[in-house]
């Protein structure tokens, strides 16, 4: 964590709800949610599935837009459609990396089409600007010309990061990035993050349902159930004295392997 | 131990057959199970953990290009003696499987009561409708399914996947199998839906006496489910012994990797840990029984 919180908000989610219609009823994804998001902190949305985690994402990405309430982006509104300034800015990296990337397209296609759309850079330059980005996450320049079909599940996680950092991103939303991975090398990837951030002032929004990987990476916790925000703190505390009871069986639900874990999770579990 | 065991696998070998040749992916396991005991397979993807349980369930000799070699004897009866018919008649009897993503693993088209009959007919051919249905409320009360009779009416999409995984483990068990295959049971569900199934499925399978092969890529899950862990790295064992000692002081280089690469619920922050090392190849280690 940060010596001093940052102070600015990036972003701020207010009174923000999201309804789908399912057959003859209406179902509210997110229900009255208001949360700040500050420069530079990482900000982790965690709850379990139907919970509105992702729906919230999608908002703040401009996928789909809010029913009612408002996001407010550096100091202004998000409009329903966005500007190439938004879509360049505030970039999404998905839980499968290999549904992300095109198949028939080469690494360094997939990049450049990033730099090419959103007009970074001149076009003699962007070729050494994707060598760049792979050097970035630690890969092979060598590699654009390979397919993603032809990768680990790691190494496409970490083109996916660099596609969203090739647009000069100032907020990445990270929807699951290391649940489909092997936990050694999502131990590499969570590094890479945590890096990238520091390194390039990067705002996170981490969607998650992993807890063990949330205490380790995020600066505070947002939990969410049934589309409501049921607790937001800071994330030592959200875990060495959680609030909700919501928050505590999620906490003395995770699978651990070390003594001092066990007993952290068995003093929550008594709480329930 | 005099008893038979319930599995016996002795330098187990398989093989595929590309345009490049053979490739051996698994290069000779060796994996016991006893009556009544809850054994875990845990390694990665691509480590060669769920390839054995389809050799167990005997369908990998069905594969074309797939070569097995070595001994698999089930309660004292070697696999590859059997004609297929025999190795067909144990499954869903015998023995039964549990797989990751429940919903995809129910077939849509029929509802969970014709399935459950379906599967209640490979150990009594003539079983009736009613009596069916019978035995499957009984088990779906000891999965904590009360609305038995809503949950028989219904289509396995009609359910949510925490449903899903129960009518599976009911459905796994109520032939009384003396074998379990559970492959990543409850991956595709949420933390707190993974920690209920997998809490029933274990009283169950103590209450039954059923031996258990479970197989996960995560030492977590295992660590409350099973009494002994055997850890497989790119198609070989590298290290096995009783869960706490494995936990308590892991021995291969390895086992040590997995172990600290997982992040810790009490902080201390992301584990700097190498994808690979040379020292991943060394030979197995034990944990002091007969070797």
């Amino acid at each position: 964590m940060p010596d001093t919180m940052p102070a600015a908000q990036i972003l701020s989610v207010r009174s923000v709800s999201k309804e789908f219609r399912v057959g003859a009823s209406w179902v509210k994804a997110v229900d009255d949610v208001s949360l700040d998001v500050f420069e530079g902190e990482c900000l982790a949305i965690v709850g379990e599935s139907g919970s509105g985690k992702s729906t919230l994402a999608n908002m703040i990405l401009g996928i789909h837009p809010p029913t009612s309430g408002e996001i407010v982006y550096k100091g202004a509104a998000l409009p329903a459609k966005r500007t190439k300034t938004h879509r360049s800015q505030i970039q999404l990296v998905q839980q499968n990396p290999l549904s992300a990337l095109n198949p028939r397209r080469s690494i360094g296609a997939s990049l450049r089409l990033a730099l090419d759309v959103h007009n970074h850079g001149t076009r003699s330059e962007r070729p050494a600007m994707v060598s760049a980005l792979l050097e970035e996450v630690g890969l092979d320049p060598d590699i654009a010309l390979r397919a993603p079909s032809g990768l680990s599940g790691g190494q496409r996680q970490r083109i996916a990061i660099a596609r969203a950092l090739a647009c000069q991103s100032h907020m990445v939303v990270l929807d699951e990035p290391t649940s489909a991975l092997d936990v050694l090398v999502q131990a590499r990837v969570l590094r890479l993050l945590d890096d990238l951030r520091k390194n390039r002032d990067l705002t996170y929004i981490f969607i998650t349902h992993d807890l063990s990987v949330v205490r380790n990476i995020a600066d505070r916790v947002a939990v969410f159930r049934k589309g409501r925000l049921v607790e937001l703190a800071e994330t030592a505390a959200l875990f060495s004295a959680p609030k909700s009871t919501y928050t505590r069986s999620l906490i003395s639900a995770v699978p651990v392997v070390s003594a001092p874990e066990i007993a952290l999770r068995d003093g929550l579990a008594q709480g329930v | 131990m005099t008893s038979t065991l319930t599995l016996d696998i002795k330098d187990l070998r398989l093989s595929f057959r590309n345009w490049a040749g053979k490739t051996e992916v698994l290069h000779g396991i060796d994996l016991t199970i006893a009556p009544g005991e809850r054994v875990a397979l845990v390694g990665e993807s691509g480590s060669g953990k769920s390839v054995t349980s389809r050799i167990v369930l005997g369908t990998m000799q069905d594969v074309r290009n797939a070569s097995v070699s070595g001994q698999v004897a089930f309660e004292g009866t070697e696999l590859s003696t059997l004609k297929p018919a025999e190795r067909r008649a144990l499954r869903g009897r015998d023995m039964s499987m549990i797989f990751q993503d429940p919903t995809s693993a129910l077939n849509p088209v029929f509802k969970i009561g014709e399935l459950f009959q379906e599967v209640l007919k490979r150990r009594h051919p003539n079983i009736s409708r009613d009596a069916a249905r019978q035995k499957a409320s009984v088990i779906l009360q000891d999965v904590s399914i009360d609305d038995a009779d809503r949950v028989l009416n219904s289509y396995s999409f009609q359910l949510s996947g925490g449903m899903n995984q129960r009518v599976m483990i009911a459905m796994a068990l109520i032939n009384e199998p003396r074998l379990l295959l559970a492959d990543e049971p409850g991956t595709a569900l949420d933390v707190t839906v993974q920690a209920q199934t997998l809490a029933l499925m274990r009283d169950l399978v103590d209450q039954k006496g059923t031996s258990v092969l479970f197989i996960s890529h995560n030492l977590g899950v295992v660590r409350e489910f099973a009494d002994r862990i055997y850890v497989i790295y790119r198609g070989n064992i590298v290290e096995r012994g009783p869960t706490a000692a494995i936990f308590d002081a892991p021995k291969h280089p390895y086992t040590r990797a997995l172990l600290s690469a997982m992040p810790r619920l009490t902080g201390g922050g992301i584990p700097e840990i190498e994808e690979r090392a040379p020292s991943f190849d060394d030979p197995m280690a034990t944990h002091g029984e007969d070797a």
